[in-house]
């Protein structure tokens, strides 16, 4: 393989990493909170991008793109308030098939309004052909925004949970529930905003994604996928962890287009998924004990 | 057996042979093709439930199932072996008496796997592979399963997709009736499961009847054996049950299997009913139908989930939801999940009328 | 000495850097009634899922019947011919009381998943007998006649006598009981006192541990008493009741040594 090839692949996969270590945090978030894995968790990668692409419209594309995260958020919150919050006794089993129910309902509705095809969003700069070339390297500014904006998120991710008093809030939640209650913590208005946050970021990474990758009203399925693979590969409800598995997932599955056919691509890290659950279920970063500890 | 599951079946029995004469004397028996095809899909339905309900485990990958058994047996069927008649792994079966040779519809004579060697060969392989997926994640609590499964079935779509053997996109066709009385015993033509329209009536009868022989072996193990004893009551307490000596992983995983081994017969029998298989029966949006199809039927209610199996699947075969029918599966699963918990049969089990109905255990619920 | 029916060797718990359990050991004879008392947070309750196997061990070893059992998943204790009940009664929801009991006796059937489906005459033979075994269970502890009701809806007190005739239809060597007192009246504490020496008189060994001192004292033979995770006696109730640590540790200043 020439090294000009080789980057390609490290760039493309980094680039795709980068998108499956926020869907990941985004099911880290919800576990923390609920203990549950929300499989809506894809749709909200794609309805970002298809609220964007329609409000690009009219809108400035800065502004179609804050539009289209705020409109998704609110999208997160409802199902969490009219969904999630009326259950008495949420039983797992039932939580998980809610988010099933609510995945299908979100790709249907997706179907309906914006049809079967593709659609995406323009790049931000430049064009699909633009590219600034380091040495061997060519890089599309596109790929510099994804990245730039998954890093921003994850850092100020971290600064939330660990500076501001709200995502202190939250974590205690999440470590205990009936304490944080007793210590005052509106326990229900975390899950909400644990939701809200999730929706935020998958949307946020719709955006970016969607002048490359392109957005169709059933790719949230893939991602869900990937995203979940990665949070297995860092231990469920770790989010540092999750980043770099999602990287080392993005960089794996990139070159694995040199062995397997582009059309088993998404075996590849399913395969892996299931191979991870069968010799390290805590994680590969991970051990049974640290799994039992939440972190976000 | 109890009184109240037999007079269930006789019920049940009865409602198939009245439906049957009821379509012969209106002339509507273009009904029965869509009532045969939803007895597949419900005995699909049913093992998912013992799996769901009583196992409280949950599978988004039945469909991936229920694909091995129809490509499997569709492959094993179509695929013409005469030109390696002579190579040692063609005639091995031959000579055992697997293989048989029959004339298409275009007149080509092909060698290929005998239905019911093939159907065995199916049902194995979906066993094998519930066992290969099962047995790393059943150890595991909570939701790895349905991710698991949702990944199998991933898999499962897109190899279907992609291997030109399987026919890509268009699936496999032209594949052979399933003869089940050679012709002479009944009338002068072979009775067999296909699609045709004479053989209508038969493969009503033939698709009801192994769908209420798969009842019957689901409701003998769950109500009177001591596996289906172990499996509701790790339902009810996992730990207490391992006191009392049951290794709850290894029941979790029969029932697994069993499950797939379904999915896997009515794959087959659909398969051979409907002449061919597409990619269609292997997406995910099918694996999810099913458990919205158990979760109506009220998740610990075998009955339930052969009723809403039939009755649904019949719906959406007959085109009522038209291009909201998907919409429709994922509503009906937000909703019963929200409002009603335990099923539809649990909304109005006060109404007297209920009572006739053989809906054992409904009230009890599923609160895992 | 004759062989011991359970034997534990130094066996350590750690919680992090908290100690719980810390090399305690003792020996329960074959067809004794041994009981396990402390204060709260003496590590009475982790001792209890040590033994029943539903925690590692951090160190030591136990023995059952002279063969090492820490490390066995807690059906495989099962299969051994150790029974227990829980504190907080875990009877199978949706079930009725002859089922669960019927649960109990899984070691002693071999019908498997298959016969489950389709079974034969053997399998129903084998069905029959464990439903008559677990009627009799029942009807030894004098609950016979709520075969048909559902279990977890029963009183308290009913579902505890459940939970023991669950135990006890497994037949096992080894009874274990998790504060089998708790929630009981004083009359039922009486009752439950009377079907645990009935117990041992079949043959079977109990191991309790329990908080209720009176239940203790009347029948147990042998007490080991724990106290911040060690050991602090090991012997008949009289000499536990004279015993001066003993009494200024866990009973106090104002318990009075009866006789």
């Amino acid at each position: 393989m020439s090294p000009e090839l080789f980057f390609q692949y490290l760039v493309a996969g980094i680039t795709y990493g980068a998108v499956y270590a926020v869907v990941a945090i985004g099911f880290n978030i919800i576990y923390n909170s609920t203990g549950i894995i929300n499989f809506a968790q894809g749709e909200f990668v794609m309805l970002g991008g298809m609220i964007a692409i329609t409000f690009a419209q009219w809108l400035p594309l800065f502004w179609a793109i804050a539009a289209a995260v705020a409109a998704t958020m609110l999208i997160g919150a409802l199902m969490e308030l009219c969904c999630i919050r009326r259950l008495k006794e949420p039983g797992i089993l039932q939580m998980l098939i809610i988010t099933i129910g609510i995945s299908i309902l979100l790709r249907e509705a997706a179907l309906h309004i914006w049809g079967e095809g593709i659609h995406s969003l323009p790049y931000f700069y430049g064009d699909a052909i633009t590219a600034w070339t380091f040495g061997p390297v060519r890089l599309s500014p596109q790929v510099a925004w994804v990245l730039l904006a998954c890093t921003l998120m994850v850092l100020g991710l971290q600064l939330f949970f660990n500076r501001s008093p709200l995502g202190r809030e939250m974590r205690a939640c999440a470590v205990n529930r009936t304490a944080a209650l007793l210590c005052g913590v509106k326990a229900r208005n975390m899950v909400t905003l644990s939701f809200v946050l999730s929706a935020g970021m998958g949307a946020v990474a719709g955006c970016m994604i969607s002048p490359i990758t392109y957005t169709q009203y059933d790719s949230g399925a893939a991602l869900a996928l990937k995203g979940f693979t990665a949070a297995i590969i860092g231990g469920l409800g770790n989010s540092m962890a999750a980043v770099a598995a999602g990287l080392l997932l993005g960089i794996l599955e990139a070159f694995s287009i040199t062995l397997v056919p582009l059309a088993f691509q998404d075996a590849v890290s399913v395969s892996l998924l299931l191979f991870i659950l069968f010799i390290k279920p805590h994680g590969l970063f991970g051990s049974s004990e640290a799994a039992r500890l939440k972190a976000f | 057996m109890q009184a109240q599951t037999r007079a269930g079946l006789a019920a049940l029995i009865t409602g198939v042979v009245l439906i049957q004469l009821f379509t012969a004397f209106t002339g509507t028996e273009y009904f029965l093709t869509q009532l045969t095809m939803s007895a597949y899909y419900a005995l699909l339905v049913i093992g998912l439930c013992a799996l769901m309900g009583y196992a409280g485990q949950i599978s988004i990958g039945h469909a991936g199932f229920f694909a091995i058994g129809g490509y499997l047996s569709a492959l094993l069927t179509t695929y013409n072996l005469q030109p390696l008649a002579e190579h040692p792994a063609v005639s091995l079966p031959a000579r055992l008496g697997l293989l048989f040779t029959w004339e298409n519809l275009y007149g080509e004579t092909l060698l290929t796997f005998a239905p019911w060697a093939a159907a065995i060969i199916a049902m194995v392989a979906a066993a094998l592979v519930a066992l290969l997926v099962g047995v790393p994640v059943l150890k595991l609590r909570g939701h790895y399963l349905a991710m698991a499964t949702l990944g199998f079935g991933t898999i499962i779509y897109r190899v279907v997709l992609a291997l030109p053997i399987l026919g890509e996109a268009d699936g496999i066709s032209e594949v052979p009736g399933f003869v089940m009385l050679p012709a002479g015993i009944v009338g002068d033509a072979a009775l067999m499961i296909s699609g045709d329209s004479s053989q209508r009536i038969f493969n009503y009868y033939i698709a009801w009847i192994v769908l209420l022989l798969g009842l019957i072996l689901l409701l003998n193990l769950m109500n009177r054996s001591r596996s289906g004893r172990a499996l509701r009551a790790l339902h009810g307490s996992e730990e207490a049950a391992e006191a009392c000596g049951v290794d709850t992983s290894r029941v979790k995983l029969q029932v697994f299997v069993l499950s797939a081994v379904y999915a896997a017969l009515a794959g087959v029998l659909l398969t051979h009913f409907n002449g061919g298989i597409g990619p269609a029966e292997a997406t995910v949006m099918k694996s999810v139908r099913y458990v919205a199809l158990v979760a109506v039927g009220g998740m610990t209610s075998l009955w339930g989930a052969l009723f809403m199996g039939v009755g649904l699947s019949f719906l959406s075969l007959r085109g009522v939801f038209g291009s909201y029918d998907d919409a429709v599966f994922g509503l009906i699963l937000l909703a019963v999940m929200l409002f009603a918990p335990g099923g539809l049969a649990q909304i109005n089990s006060r109404i007297p009328w209920r009572r006739l109905l053989p809906l054992k255990r409904t009230q009890d619920g599923d609160h895992a | 000495m004759p062989e011991p029916m359970l034997e534990l060797h130094r066996v350590c718990k750690d919680f992090g850097g908290l100690r719980a359990v810390d090399e305690v050991s003792f020996r329960v004879g074959v067809g004794a009634i041994k009981g396990v008392i402390g204060p709260n947070g003496a590590g009475k309750s982790t001792l209890f899922n040590l033994i029943a196997c539903n925690t590692p061990l951090s160190g030591g070893v136990i023995r059952f019947e002279g063969r090492e059992i820490q490390g066995l998943k807690p059906y495989q204790t099962a299969a051994l011919g150790i029974a227990r009940t829980f504190q907080n009664i875990k009877l199978f929801a949706g079930m009725n009381v002859l089922e669960c009991v019927m649960v109990g006796a899984h070691t002693r059937g071999r019908a498997g998943f298959l016969a489950g489906l389709l079974p034969m005459p053997m399998h129903r033979r084998e069905e029959a007998a464990i439903r008559e075994r677990s009627m009799t269970c029942l009807e030894f502890l004098g609950i016979a006649d709520l075969a048909q009701s559902r279990a977890d809806l029963l009183a308290f007190g009913q579902q505890r006598a459940v939970e023991l005739a669950r135990a006890l239809a497994a037949e096992p060597r080894l009874l274990l009981l998790d504060e089998p007192a708790a929630g009981l009246n004083i009359y039922e504490t009486a009752e439950l006192g009377r079907r645990i020496k009935s117990i041992q008189e079949r043959g079977i060994t109990v191991l309790l541990v329990e908080h209720d001192m009176s239940l203790v004292m009347e029948i147990c033979d042998e007490i080991v008493v724990l106290s911040y995770g060690r050991k602090l006696a090991d012997d008949v109730p009289v000499g536990i009741q004279r015993n001066p640590e003993v009494i200024a540790v866990y009973l106090g200043e104002e318990y009075e040594p009866a006789g």
